[in-house]
């Protein structure tokens, strides 16, 4: 029993601990963000490590993600709604949950992995103490062009994947289907809100800062060789996919509780 | 004058720093020996504000710096070079943008100076043509070569080397001992080193103090070491398995 509660009081102790720890670091990413633009290089190869060099396994993936959809919308549609709703079906779904979330799940573990064993291996090969011994502010350096990149290219990602997701679903409407174009593209259109992109969009700046900040989180407070670097790299992605979809209930009730 | 006094740490359960006292004087070179695992880099670590001691003072000209707020601290690092011991490079960045980071950052001086400065601290540690190429396409010695011209390059007025010889051949190691000699003639550096290569310590010390059990436990001239009667002191110089220190 006493050997229970000690477990359950360091683990307490521990959690406390690493809450703190990050909410000093987002505190220190706000200080740093006006400085951005010392750096403008630093920020432009985040975003193209972060949105342009993702795009191809976004495609991928949301071209999918819509066609399953739609496979699926139909398969239940039969007999009870009628197949013109279709497109609204998979519309909705991609544009306010799959587009947004799928992306951000995806994103997670290409490059929040990479954020965190990039900075990981810096921190464990002294390259992070070499930044501070300079004078300069690793959080300025190395946090603050992630976390605009995240920020900005997420919602650039989830446009791209609601389209290609939309036209995967229009595909399979067509030839499996056996519905035109203009029909499926009318029920798109038929109960379009902007709302619900807006909500996506929303949905999709919250995931890039997740991924940008718990990266470096994980990344700073790495310890030990390469077996280090490799659980942090693990508690990067698993600690981003579970405030990922943490926060996508948050958002969700905000914008359309 | 860096002034260490009473100072504590501890990592966890495991304390490495029971209280030292050292003072670092102007324009000498002062060596900290001690096994591996003593704390020697922590304490490097403290006097440049990386780690902040549990209690005790230190003092940089009469200044504590354990009282500083960090932008303070942050300042204060300008005065400051520090060679680590893997050299810590940048690995994505080359040469030319390593040594040259602090200057570019802090805005010292136009770009073409920058790159003029980068050329004359490459030459002054025997190094040319290696601007424009990455750390992995370096040796291990050029490593700690172009580690030492990121140090020097802010013109410090304190350099703290961190192991500045290991991992070495004896000749690279003895080349970078000459570089640090050199260092500290010309540029009037006030050098800390910490090491556990007794050839290194002797070779570019003005001062040697050995850490043992989390204290100084001497301090003095080479020549003081080799004739102190302390049996710790005698064992570890002459690098004895038997002896008061245990394996």
């Amino acid at each position: 029993m006493l050997i229970i509660f000690s477990i359950i009081k360091r683990r307490s102790a521990n959690f406390i601990a690493q809450v703190g720890e990050l909410s000093i670091l987002v505190w220190r990413l706000f200080k740093a963000l006006p400085l951005m633009m010392k750096n403008p290089h630093l920020t432009s190869e985040q975003m193209l490590q972060m949105g342009v060099n993702s795009l191809p396994l976004i495609l991928l993936t949301s071209i999918f993600t819509g066609a399953v959809s739609a496979v699926q919308a139909a398969y239940q549609f039969q007999g009870f709604v009628p197949m013109r709703y279709l497109g609204t079906t998979v519309g909705k779904a991609v544009i306010i949950e799959l587009g947004p979330v799928l992306t951000a799940l995806v994103v997670a573990g290409r490059v929040g992995a990479s954020i965190a064993a990039e900075l990981g291996t810096m921190k464990v090969t002294e390259q992070i103490d070499a930044l501070e011994t300079m004078a300069l502010d690793p959080v300025r350096y190395l946090v603050v062009p992630r976390f605009f990149a995240g920020i900005t290219m997420l919602p650039v990602l989830t446009i791209f994947a609601d389209c290609v997701a939309i036209i995967g679903g229009l595909i399979v409407a067509v030839l499996a289907v056996n519905i035109s174009p203009t029909t499926f593209l009318n029920g798109v259109k038929l109960f379009f809100n902007m709302q619900d992109l807006w909500g996506g969009l929303a949905k999709s700046l919250v995931f890039g800062a997740i991924i940008s900040i718990i990266g470096c989180y994980q990344g700073f407070r790495t310890t030990g060789g390469a077996e280090g670097v490799g659980l942090s790299t693990t508690r990067a992605v698993v600690l981003s996919s579970i405030l990922i979809l943490l926060s996508d209930y948050v958002v969700a009730s905000i914008f359309f509780g | 004058m860096i002034e260490i006094i009473d100072v504590h740490k501890s990592f966890g359960p495991h304390r490495v720093l029971r209280g030292v006292n050292l003072t670092i004087e102007r324009g000498m070179t002062t060596t900290i020996i001690g096994r591996s695992g003593e704390g020697k880099s922590v304490l490097l670590k403290i006097i440049i504000g990386l780690f902040k001691p549990d209690s005790g003072v230190v003092r940089i000209d009469g200044d504590d710096i354990t009282k500083y707020r960090r932008e303070r601290i942050i300042t204060l690092r300008r005065r400051f070079g520090f060679l680590f011991q893997s050299a810590a490079l940048f690995d994505s960045m080359t040469v030319d943008e390593n040594v040259g980071l602090g200057l570019r950052e802090h805005n010292v001086y136009p770009e073409n100076k920058v790159r003029e400065i980068v050329r004359q601290k490459l030459e002054a540690v025997g190094l040319e043509g290696v601007e424009d190429k990455k750390p992995a396409d370096l040796s291990g010695g050029m490593r700690k070569r172009v580690g030492l011209a990121r140090a020097i390059a802010m013109d410090p007025e304190f350099v703290l080397y961190d192991e500045p010889t290991t991992g070495l051949d004896p000749i690279m190691a003895d080349a970078i001992n000459d570089l640090i000699i050199e260092m500290k003639n010309r540029l009037k550096l006030t050098s800390v080193a910490v090491t556990h290569d007794m050839t290194s310590a002797y070779k570019i010390s003005d001062r040697i103090a050995m850490l043992y059990d989390g204290r100084i436990i001497f301090t003095g001239a080479p020549q003081e070491l080799k004739s102190s009667d302390s049996e710790v002191v005698q064992q570890f110089i002459h690098g004895r398995a038997i002896g008061p220190i245990t394996a």
